[in-house]
Parts: structure tokens; C-alpha cells; sequence
């Protein structure tokens, strides 16, 4: 229920700067101003390209399936924020609590894929139609490579409740805490918390899979490199050529709101989610000072707009790859790789024991 | 009043979609709309589009979302597997044995669908552009020897 009350209104928020926030980072990268002109800063500029939009003719093209082309962008949006339901906010904040939170999270992301599908195929264009099947083919095949990436970490924690997930990662942990996860070693951090108990520390070879599930993740959020689906200088606009207005913006907000989903769930996978990254070092009690519900959330917001800055510097640096190079990345690189990854794991998970 | 996790599930639905709709509503309200003939055809760089996009598709997507399908359904089957098999009183009280048999066990499960991907891999369904391989047998009733005569005669 808080978490509602949170998301929604930072979805929107996020949204305004996120992409004011690109349109600063781009420009900086190529050496250029950027927007200046609408407020401070040009701070107002998202919200003046919003006004814009929700004045703009919601066109529907004749030769179109109205009720799909209508329904589309509506259906993509509902299953990224349906997404943010079963995600933490602090220590007390939950989520939906959920035994199988994540195994929802990756089920219900999944159908915007039939959202896209629907507003390609009802649009009737052929730009719409090449961009629709470039976008199936490209989610569907990045979906394996993020599933098992995942499977790595529920593997770790044993439990797919993304709040138990976090908690074993600090100072609040139920369950003693050893370096590396190993309890041969003897070596006990249940009370030092911070960036030691972190599951990329606790189990080592979940950084090469964070690798894995960061650019699953790029790819599942149609964002460049991987935004061949989109690709401006091919097919126009992919599957929204025909679209216009706000129900154009619900594209936009969906992408951004896959980033932040993507971002978050990077961050409460293998960055501690809302614990503290300082430990305690005897009486400086550090992790303990920087714990609570104001930093709790700050830790989490903070993690996951830094893997949202990487995602945007990611955009600007890389050129677009071609259509083969994109799927023999997936299914010929990722996929084996992160087979080979979830044995690794399952055998440090038994080292752990 | 306690909201169950599926409740929650719900307001996230239902709260995503009244938002969207409400916007899209507001802007009903704040745009204009004056449909034309030429406002309303298709897009297609300037040109009038030729026949409908709702054509025959590469048969590549059907092999891809195939393969999708078989390695999705092994994710479902491993995720519970992934709970239970570090479970650490069930190795404990099998002295280590449960962890190390139920290993092996998603080890030959998922070596069947790894051979899989190999296969396919190997038939060449996996590259986007498939290489045009060996080189074209000609079969012609003029013996060669009679072309080495001509090209002998006239170079």
C-alpha cells in the first residue's frame, strides 16, 4: 500500500528529470548545451514537451485495428508498473508480500511484449510491423539470458521474496553472515553489514552475472545499443511510426519506467538493496548510524540511479548493433555463458553451507 | 485493514491503468480533433502505401520463439528447484548428499536442453543471416575438355 502511494508518484517524477537528466548527460558527452532555454536550467523543459504532447491530435490511422492500436500503449504500461508492486522500499516497507515475488515480477514484465505486439500489428504500417517483430524477437530472446541471471541470485539467497532477499544482505540479516559466504572460514560479518555482505560479495561470481543481467536488461528495456526495435534511421519509429500525442508518451514513460524497474531490481539483487554500503568497524558503528527509513530509501534510490547514469552513459558511448550481431549476442554468448554461470553458483551455494 | 499480497498485486493494476486513463482523458478534453483523409493513411515516407502490412513473416521469429518457449519452460522448472536444493537442514541431515544429487540432477536437465541449443546452433537456425555454403555442382553434357580446347584456341 506505501509502496503505491511512493511509486506512482515517483514513476512520474523520475520520468520529468530522467529524461531532462539524458538530454543534460548527452549533451555533455557531445560537447554540447543541451536544453537551456524553458526555466532555470532549462529544468522545465520535460514538462513543457509534456504540456505539448497532451495537446497534440490522438490520431488513429484508417487502415488501422482500432481497438488494438488503442489498447496497446495502455496494456505496455500497466505490466511494467504491475512490475513495481512486489519491490521494497526500506527495512519495514514490503512490497506485495509474495513466497514468489520475483518469479511474478519476471512473468507479469513479460507481457509487454504482447502490449508491443498489439500496437504494432493493429497500427498496420509495415515500419510498425518490421520494428514489432525486431522488438519480439529481441525481448524474448534477452528474456533467458535475465532469467538465468536471476536464478544465480535466487540460488544464493534461497528465496525469491525480493524483502528476504535484501534483508540477508546487512546488518538486519536472520541468518549469520560469513566473508565470501564461505562458513568454513570462520570469518563472521552477520554484525558488520555494509558492503561486505552484499551479494556480490557474499558469492564473488555473481559480478561476471550482474554483467549478464545488466545488459539482459538493457535489451529487455529496448534502450540503445539495443534499441533496434525504435531505430530512427531504418524504419522511422519502429512499432510507435503511427502513434502521436500522449498515447506516444505512454511509450516513453513505459521505457523509462523498464529502466527504473531494471535499475531497482539490479540494485536488490546485487547491491545490497536498502542497506547501507558503510560497515561497522568496532565502535564506529557505521552500518548501524546510516540504517533506518529515510536511509533505507536514499540507499535505494541512490543505487539505482547510478545504474540508471550507467545505463544513459551506456547509450551515448556504444554505436547500435545490426540485427545479427544483436541475436548471436543473446542465444550464441549469453545464453551458454549464463548456463555455465547458474553451475558456478550452485556450487558456491554449497561452499556456503 | 491488511491488504494480501495478490490485493496489493491488484491496486498496482488497477492504479496503473485508472492513471493512464485519467491522463488520456484530460487530454481529451485539452486536444483537438479534426480527422482528414490525408491525416489518417498510413505512414509511409510520402508514398501511398501499397497493400496492407498484414503479411506472411519471416519463418526466423517462429524458430526463435521456439527455442524461447523450451529454454522459458526450463526457467520455470528451475526456480523451484533453486529454493530447495541449498536447503540447509535438508543437506545436513543427508550429510551433504541432498545438495550434490539434486545438482546433478538440473545438470542432466539442463545438459539435455544445452545439446539442444548446440543443434540448433550447429544447423545455423540461430544466425540471422544464414551463410550460403558449398559451391554450385555443374552439370553439363560438354565435356570439359572441349571448353580448355576453346579457351586454348582464343586467348
Amino acid at each position: 500500500m506505501v509502496t503505491f502511494l511512493f511509486y506512482l508518484p515517483f514513476l512520474l517524477l523520475f520520468v520529468l528529470l530522467a529524461v531532462y537528466g539524458e538530454r543534460k548527460i548527452s549533451a555533455f558527452i557531445q560537447s554540447r548545451y543541451g536544453p537551456v532555454e524553458v526555466g532555470p536550467y532549462g529544468l522545465l523543459q520535460t514538462l513543457a514537451d509534456l504540456l505539448k504532447m497532451l495537446q497534440k491530435e490522438d490520431i488513429v490511422p484508417g487502415a488501422a485495428d482500432k481497438w488494438l492500436f488503442l489498447t496497446g500503449p495502455v496494456l505496455v504500461f500497466v505490466a511494467v508498473f504491475t512490475g513495481f508492486s512486489v519491490l521494497p522500499l526500506t527495512d519495514q516497507v514490503a512490497g506485495a508480500g509474495m513466497e514468489a515475488g520475483l518469479f511474478f515480477l519476471l512473468a507479469f514484465v513479460s507481457l509487454d511484449v504482447v502490449g508491443i505486439l498489439m500496437s504494432g500489428w493493429g497500427s498496420n504500417n509495415k515500419f510498425s510491423m518490421y520494428g514489432t517483430m525486431r522488438s519480439i524477437a529481441q525481448v524474448v530472446s534477452y528474456e533467458i539470458p535475465l532469467g538465468l541471471s536471476v536464478l544465480c541470485v535466487v540460488m544464493t539467497a534461497q528465496s525469491m521474496d525480493l524483502q528476504e532477499i535484501s534483508r540477508q544482505q546487512g546488518v538486519f540479516s536472520a541468518n549469520p553472515n560469513f566473508l565470501f559466504g564461505i562458513r568454513s572460514w570462520g570469518i563472521d560479518l552477520t554484525d558488520v553489514g555494509g558492503f561486505l555482505t552484499w551479494n556480490v560479495v557474499r558469492n564473488p561470481f555473481l559480478i561476471p552475472v550482474f554483467v549478464v543481467f545488466f545488459i539482459a536488461g538493457l535489451a529487455e528495456a529496448n534502450r540503445a545499443p539495443f534499441d533496434l526495435p525504435e531505430s530512427e534511421s531504418e524504419i522511422v519509429g519502429g512499432y510507435h511510426t503511427e502513434y502521436s500525442g500522449f498515447r506516444w508518451g505512454i511509450f516513453m514513460l513505459s521505457e523509462y519506467g523498464m529502466m527504473l524497474l531494471v535499475s531497482l531490481l539490479g540494485a536488490l539483487l546485487f547491491f545490497g538493496g536498502w542497506n547501507s554500503p558503510l560497515p561497522n568497524i568496532g565502535y564506529i558503528r557505521l552500518a548501524d548510524w546510516t540504517s533506518g527509513t529515510f536511509w533505507g530509501v536514499g540507499w535505494l534510490l541512490g543505487k539505482a540511479l547510478m545504474l540508471i547514469f550507467i545505463q544513459m552513459w551506456v547509450r551515448w558511448t556504444y554505436p547500435r548493433l545490426r540485427v545479427d550481431q544483436l541475436m548471436g549476442l543473446s542465444w550464441k554468448f549469453l545464453t551458454p555463458v549464463s548456463l555455465v554461470l547458474v553451475f558456478i553458483c550452485a556450487i558456491w551455494r554449497l561452499w556456503m553451507i | 485493514m491488511e491488504i494480501s499480497g495478490f490485493g496489493i498485486v491488484l491496486l498496482f493494476l488497477i492504479g496503473g491503468l485508472v492513471f493512464i486513463l485519467v491522463t488520456l482523458g484530460l487530454g481529451r478534453i485539452l486536444r483537438p480533433s479534426r480527422p482528414n483523409q490525408e491525416k489518417l493513411t498510413t505512414y509511409e515516407s510520402g508514398e501511398e502505401p501499397v497493400g496492407p502490412a498484414w503479411g506472411t513473416f519471416n519463418v526466423r521469429f517462429y524458430i526463435i520463439a521456439l527455442i524461447f518457449l523450451l529454454f522459458e519452460v526450463e526457467l520455470v522448472f528451475l526456480f523451484p528447484w533453486a529454493i530447495v536444493f541449498g536447503n540447509a537442514e535438508k543437506i545436513n541431515a543427508t550429510n551433504g548428499l541432498w545438495g550434490w544429487f539434486s545438482l546433478i540432477e538440473a545438470l542432466v536437465f539442463v545438459g539435455m536442453l544445452a545439446v539442444g541449443l548446440a543443434y540448433t546452433w550447429k544447423k545455423g537456425m540461430l544466425d540471422w543471416v544464414k551463410p550460403q555454403t558449398g559451391v554450385k555442382e555443374e552439370t553439363s553434357t560438354v565435356p570439359q575438355g572441349l571448353y580448355d580446347k576453346i579457351n586454348e584456341k582464343y586467348s
